[in-house]
């Protein structure tokens, strides 16, 4: 997969977690995910259309998005729960919005769905195209979560 | 900046709401209400005075530019300050937004700073 379609999506979920929740993240090494498995609690996912058509999804580690999630209140946040699942559907819809700002800037235009919220351990991620799944691993001070941005071929 | 008017805070995300209530209430504002879409908030504005809308875009049923055309063509409305708070950043959507006449724009993810600059702004 074309890496300039990966990036912006690294960098807008470092700025989007560090403005929104006061959270310092650190981006791991990028893999191939081999399965639909979600690698965390609570997913959003996204559709994106435009010079290629594919999807994003953020999965948080339940300890994580507790910790983020209580940063942007102002309050703890003790229970995976309807507020984390909006939350989790507002951040992707931020991280998108981002990452398409800086693709618009390379000339690639993309526009973007509603995105959509799964909860549970060990639930499936559904990117709707045959593309390549490539998971980026974050880690913050108070567990990990993951994105994955799959194109079309 | 008086902040004593009423505010309508439009957006299909509880969280954003929330989040913007917490920023609208720490600058000193106290008169809030809320609407989940475009549609729920042209009801609302039918049925009381509000002073300023900070409103989402991309929305169901209504979006915010929906929204914002709306406003300015309403004898009531058409002077009302209205701040855009999106994540739609895409240089096609502020240019529609502009025409459309919105007051000021601000990009997802923000400050607290961000969006109390802006209302000294537009509140002027």
């Amino acid at each position: 997969m074309n890496v300039t379609l990966i990036n912006p999506f690294i960098n807008a979920t470092i700025h989007v977690l560090e403005t929104m929740a006061f959270v310092t993240v650190s981006a791991g090494k990028p893999y191939l995910k081999k399965n639909n498995v979600a690698v965390g609690d609570v997913t959003g996912i996204l559709g994106l259309t435009g010079v290629a058509n594919g999807t994003i999804s953020v999965t948080f580690e339940e300890k994580c998005i507790l910790n983020v999630v209580s940063n942007m209140f102002g309050e703890t946040m003790t229970e995976l729960n309807h507020e984390i699942a909006d939350a989790v559907g507002e951040l992707t819809n931020m991280i998108s919005g981002q990452a398409r700002r800086e693709l618009e800037e390379a000339g690639k235009v993309f526009k973007a769905a509603i995105p959509s919220v799964v909860t549970g351990r060990n639930h499936s991620i559904t990117h709707h195209t045959d593309g390549p799944q490539i998971a980026i691993p974050f880690s913050t001070g108070n567990g990990d979560f993951t994105i994955e941005v799959c194109f079309e071929r | 900046m008086d902040t004593s008017i009423k505010v309508l805070i439009v957006d299909d995300f509880a969280t954003m709401r929330r989040i913007l209530k917490n920023i609208l209430k720490q600058i000193g504002f106290k008169n809030l209400v809320e609407a989940d879409d475009g549609t729920s908030a042209w009801e609302i504005l039918q049925g009381q005075t509000i002073d300023l809308i900070i409103s989402d875009w991309n929305m169901p049923k209504m979006t915010g530019l929906e929204l914002l055309k709306k406003v300015r063509a309403s004898d009531q409305y058409k002077r009302t300050p209205f701040l855009m708070v999106t994540a739609e950043a895409q240089k096609q959507n502020v240019i529609e937004a502009v025409q459309a006449g919105v007051s000021n724009y601000v990009v997802k993810p923000f400050t607290a700073e961000a969006i109390s600059d802006k209302l000294e702004k537009i509140l002027k």
